[in-house]
């Protein structure tokens, strides 16, 4: 397919003029849906600093850091592919777009182990879990129970971001997307990134530690 | 503020040292308003009609305000707008600042009442006793949701939050009755969450404090008008009204007394061992007689209402356990267990 | 761009003939008629079909919420039990405010008259998005469906604001209440996403920023804070929803949590939120006036910095809902002064609105008519806005009827009325058809007579000392409340009405023409009803659209309706 302006576009710049800014838009809006869980973040911390130093010890930091490298390899892979792709390289674009969503399944595998580390250990959200009979440090029950939402609302985001990669290579293997309008890809890319800087924001607030409390 | 100025208004009687400041911001800042926004509706109305059209194609030249009218415009309402701010928020700073050597009355709000402790160790419910002239600091806690004291008389307000202490205060200026109304909805029964504040002269507080009768000023409290439904929604009334509720709970967790969930003919233990099925003979004996058959594992301190509850109230009540002997609910908070004295026997079973 | 002589192209009318006199020719195809089957407009990408889906979606909203509010009504005839128990009630009132809020005030003016008119006012054919316009519409749909389950479920009785933590342990169905609602969010959130990419990249050509519509200002700045603050809405209304059915304790104390936190982040949205309620009532103002006093708008740039000036500082005025709930004397300073300052944006507006009547040449018709009972209704409403917004005032006022009275004075008088207003102006662009002045105006009558009754009471009732919310309310308060109620079903009926006069007028009224109301807007440019596209050349926009030195001189009835404006 050649690539052509949709009927109610002047012309195929505008259309990707519209496409750019109608993503970093909607990105604009993800961002503020997790502003409201980072801000009940900062307010407990702040509120159940002990509690929360406590919490963050108990996070595995090797697993978090791991899951940092895995979506930073990603980024980079998915940015390489817009690059390959309006180079004319569909095969290798397609490849690094692939990749990407591999990548996506392996910071899900490492998430799924920790959650399940953590029931092990008797970590469940709102308090439950035997672990909170012992610890009953204020503010321990909200670091862990604001641990699953935001990692699992990341988490989400990381899925539906892998199901927009995978339709989007799908496209590129068909043709339909191509190097001379390859601004699909690349607004998909910027989805995916900003996956990737959400998890770099939770990162440090729940594994990594400020004075190394152990 | 004059007294005709009050009722055009429809405002309560100025009953605190607050009132009569609040009351003249309210009366500049609605009068002022009011009169600028009716001055530009009449002005429009009067371009409406000086400007009508007379010819079908008539064209108008393109005109504009001047950029210095303009801001001169909106200099003006700003000012006007910050001035009421400035006196709004030095009235607000003195009302969130209770004077020191403020009398601490110790406040909890809950499903639906008002409790009041009193530092001489007195405690009241829904009617709180102030003197007059001398500042009042509440300290305020609520035992499930958000709840707000609120004395329109006094103009006073404060939201009451569980997990955290607030503190309002302030100075009654009249002897008398003033309604304390709930002012965040908390259920079912917010509107029914009144209380009275209850002013009293000098005299009269030093003689409520020696428990003295002294005279209750004004009206008797009345109440908030109550919906005779059924008996057994009564017999809720009253056990907010008459304190039952203070250890007794209708969300199933033991608290000072036993839980009134599932307790209407249930068989329960007593401290010497013996059962004895919850009916109604058993029910209406623990309010006439209580230390007569004390449930294993609470503590004797369940006071008689001999003689302050009618019959009425007291068939209320037995209904209303009634209606929960097979309710289920979810507690909003976990109470505190108070256990019984070291050797009063392990912990009865409890329905 | 290749000109158009207009001359050529209509023969028989001269230059400067009056526009709205010329016998309409017969419009070949126009939106309404290309494709009659349900399935062409059920599956419809033009903006102009999707609008009307708003629209009448929008309307059963309305009715709705409204007939909520009269059983509302009819149970405050007396002061205790009159028609329904207290738990109804305060389901009641909470569904009502849920339905009003989001299924009718904020779709109303934006998705049905935002969709129809943002290209056509820009030249362009269509939005950015057009399939995803219609996905938005679907959405929209969707989560009303989950209110309405929700409804059938019981309904939810903790008040339209979900205050934790009684939100997490009320035993009404809070969940498909709250998810029905997120799911209306993200419709808002896309319409917005789509209007703010449509603003920018598809104005024809010679169309800066300065010489649009101002109504498209009005668009523009509420996408900004559809985009914005709804998502965080969202995320209040997904953790209470959790609360609710895990009990995962986000906002409870005894788990670390802080029942404060939830209205901090309720009311961030929230303020906003009825900015997003206003912000289009006074874009269709901003048309109104102009077109009817046939003058250009007193200070456009007044109207349009101002349209950003409520955007942007709306957002820092939310602790005003606060200022007795325990947030501190000095935040609450800084929220009162902030809360004066977005106030003087609105002033701006008005202030602009009525010199544009001096030097006019105005003629009195039902949607100016409108303006005036906005006009009245939106600055006293304002205006105690203002005094709410005087700390020490609000100490009194917060959460009693006089809060209540404000707030429908300026949604109601404000934005029903502009929606009113709106509908009554762009009837006859839409349906091609005109309605009956002299029913019309007796329905604008009775709207502004039952509106007032119903309402101004209210104020006298909160200087009392009555609470909102209140089911059972101590007898000296009966005569207000029944004065009130009696307005309400004056209300209810003058609706009706309105709603009667423009369905015979719709099915029975005169043929339209073009620009009945010979207004300089690009949107009279089009034919009565407009064609599917629009127009069928890009425009050039050669004149601004409130130039009324200079006769009408756009095409009359086109049946080509593009090329030059001037």
């Amino acid at each position: 397919m050649s690539a052509r302006a949709a009927t109610h576009f002047e012309d195929l710049e505008r259309q990707e003029q519209a496409a750019r800014l109608g993503m970093w838009v909607f990105l604009a809006s993800e961002i503020l849906f997790f502003a409201g869980l980072f801000a009940l973040y900062f307010a407990y911390r702040n509120e159940h600093p002990r509690g929360f130093d406590l919490g963050i010890a108990r996070n595995t930091i090797a697993w978090g850091s791991v899951n940092t490298a895995v979506l930073l390899v990603s980024s980079y892979t998915v940015a390489l592919a817009v690059h390959e792709l309006r180079r004319g390289k569909r095969a290798a674009a397609a490849w690094l777009v692939g990749a990407t969503v591999a990548l996506g399944a392996c910071f899900l595998a490492v998430k799924t182990g920790e959650y399940l580390e953590h029931f092990h250990e008797g970590i469940y959200p709102a308090g439950a879990g035997a672990f909170f009979a012992e610890n009953d440090e204020p503010g321990i029950k909200m670091f862990f129970t604001l641990y699953f939402c935001m990692t699992g609302l990341h988490a989400i985001h990381v899925i539906v971001g892998m199901g927009v990669l995978a339709t989007l290579l799908v496209r590129v293997l068909r043709g339909s997307i191509v190097p001379a309008a390859s601004y699909p890809l690349a607004i998909g890319a910027v989805y995916w990134h900003l996956v990737d800087v959400i998890w770099i924001f939770l990162w440090p607030l729940f594994y990594l530690t400020p004075g190394g409390v152990r | 503020m004059n007294d005709w100025i009050l009722r055009l208004l429809n405002l309560p009687p100025e009953a605190s040292t607050f009132a009569a400041g609040v009351d003249w911001l309210h009366f500049v800042v609605i009068t002022t308003t009011v009169l600028g926004a009716m001055f530009v509706f009449l002005l429009a109305v009067y371009w409406l009609v000086r400007y009508r059209r007379r010819h079908p194609l008539e064209t108008t030249a393109a005109s504009s305000i001047s950029a210095r009218h303009e801001i001169a415009l909106i200099a003006a309402l700003l000012s006007l707008f910050l001035a009421f701010w400035v006196v709004g928020a030095t009235q607000y700073n003195h009302m969130r600042s209770p004077p020191a050597g403020a009398t601490t009355v110790y406040v909890t709000a809950k499903q639906w009442m008002w409790k009041f402790g009193y530092p001489n160790g007195r405690a009241s419910m829904d009617i709180l006793t102030v003197p007059a002239h001398r500042p009042v600091k509440l300290v305020m806690t609520s035992r499930d949701v958000i709840h707000s004291f609120y004395v329109p008389a006094f103009r006073m307000k404060q939201d009451v939050v569980p997990g955290r202490y607030y503190t309002a205060w302030f100075e009654a200026t009249s002897p008398g009755q003033y309604a304390i109304e709930c002012a965040e909805y908390c259920g079912v029964s917010h509107s029914r969450m009144g209380g009275a504040v209850q002013v009293l002269s000098d005299e009269d507080y030093a003689r409520w404090l020696d428990g003295k009768p002294f005279d209750a000023p004004g009206a008797r409290f009345e109440g908030r008008v109550e919906e005779r439904g059924d008996l057994a929604s009564a017999g809720r009334d009253v056990a907010a009204r008459r304190g039952c509720l203070a250890c007794h709970t209708i969300d199933g967790q033991p608290h000072i007394g036993p839980t009134w969930v599932g307790l209407f003919g249930s068989e329960v233990t007593l401290e010497d061992g013996t059962s004895v099925v919850a009916d109604e003979a058993y029910l209406t004996r623990s309010m006439m007689d209580p230390q007569a058959q004390i449930v294993r594992g609470y503590k004797p301190v369940m006071p008689t209402y001999f003689g302050l509850l009618d019959s009425t109230e007291v068939a209320s009540l037995v209904e209303f356990m009634k209606s929960i002997a097979d309710a289920t609910s979810t507690p909003a908070i976990t109470l505190p267990r108070v256990a019984p004295e070291p050797g009063t026997g392990s912990r009865g079973s409890l329905p | 761009m290749t000109t158009i002589d207009a001359g050529a192209l209509f023969p028989g009318r001269a230059p400067g003939q009056d526009p709205t006199e010329t016998a309409p020719r017969p419009v070949r195809v126009s939106y309404l008629t290309d494709g009659t089957t349900v399935w062409s407009w059920l599956a419809t990408t033009d903006h102009k079909r999707i609008g009307v889906l708003y629209f009448v979606t929008t309307v059963f909203a309305l009715a709705l919420g409204g007939a909520f509010a009269l059983l509302l009504r009819a149970e405050h005839l007396t002061p205790t039990r009159t028609i329904v128990d207290a738990y109804t009630y305060n389901r009641l009132f909470t569904m009502h405010g849920i339905v009003m809020v989001w299924l009718f005030m904020i779709p109303s003016i934006p998705a049905a008259f935002g969709n129809f008119l943002l290209p056509m006012m820009l030249g362009a054919k269509d939005v950015a998005f057009p399939r995803l316009n219609l996905l938005s519409y679907y959405i929209y749909l969707f989560g009303s469906i989950w209110v309405l389950v929700a409804l059938w479920m019981g309904g939810c009785d903790t008040g339209w604001t979900f205050y934790a933590p009684y939100s997490a342990h009320s035993p009404s169905a809070v969940v498909p209440t709250v998810f029905g609602i997120f799911i209306v969010g993200w419709s808002t959130i896309l319409t917005g996403m789509n209007f703010i990419v449509t603003t920018h990249t598809m104005r024809a050509r010679g169309l800066g920023w300065f010489r649009m519509p101002l109504f498209v200002w009005a668009m523009y700045g509420t996408s900004i804070i559809q985009v914005l603050a709804t998502p965080v809405l969202a995320i209040s209304l997904a953790i209470v929803g959790i609360d609710h059915a895990f009990d995962w304790g986000l906002f409870d104390p005894s788990r670390g949590g802080d029942p404060l936190l939830y209205q901090h982040l309720f009311w961030f949205y929230s303020h906003p939120a009825v900015y997003i309620m206003i912000l289009p009532a006074m874009g269709v103002v901003s048309e109104v006036v102009p077109t009817f006093c046939h003058h250009n708008v007193s200070s456009y740039r007044a109207i349009a910095y101002s349209t950003l000036g409520i955007a942007f500082v709306g957002f820092a005025t939310w602790g005003h809902h606060m200022f007795v709930a325990g947030i501190s004397a000095f935040d609450a300073g800084a929220f009162g002064v902030l809360s004066m300052l977005v106030a003087i944006f609105s002033a701006v507006k008005v202030f602009t609105w009525v010199f544009t009547m001096r030097a006019g040449s105005i003629v009195f018709r039902t949607p100016l008519l409108y303006f005036f009972a906005f006009l009245f209704l939106f600055v006293f409403g304002g205006m105690t806005g203002v005094a709410v917004a005087t700390q020490s005032l609000d100490v009194h006022w917060h959460d009693t009827y006089f809060v209540v009275a404000h707030f429908h004075f300026i949604m109601v008088g404000g934005t029903l009325t502009a929606w009113l207003a709106a509908i009554h102006y762009w009837f006859p662009k839409v349906t091609g058809k005109m309605y009956s002045e002299r029913w019309a105006t007796l329905g604008a009558v009775l709207v502004f007579g039952g509106f007032f009754l119903t309402f101004f009471p209210q104020f006298l009732l909160g200087n009392a000392g009555m609470p909102r919310r209140y089911y059972d309310y101590d007898p000296v308060y009966q005569p207000l409340h029944v004065t009130s109620t009696i307005g309400a079903f004056i209300l209810g009926a003058a609706m009706l009405l309105v709603c009667l006069v423009l369905v015979v007028a719709l099915f029975s009224g005169e043929r339209a023409t073009a620009n009945p109301w010979d207004s300089r807007s690009y949107e009279w440019y089009a034919p009565s009803p407009p064609p599917k596209h629009n127009f069928d050349r890009e425009p050039v926009f050669d004149r601004g659209p409130y130039d009324y030195a200079e006769p009408f001189a756009g095409p009359a009835d086109a049946a080509d309706a593009g090329g030059r404006i001037s």
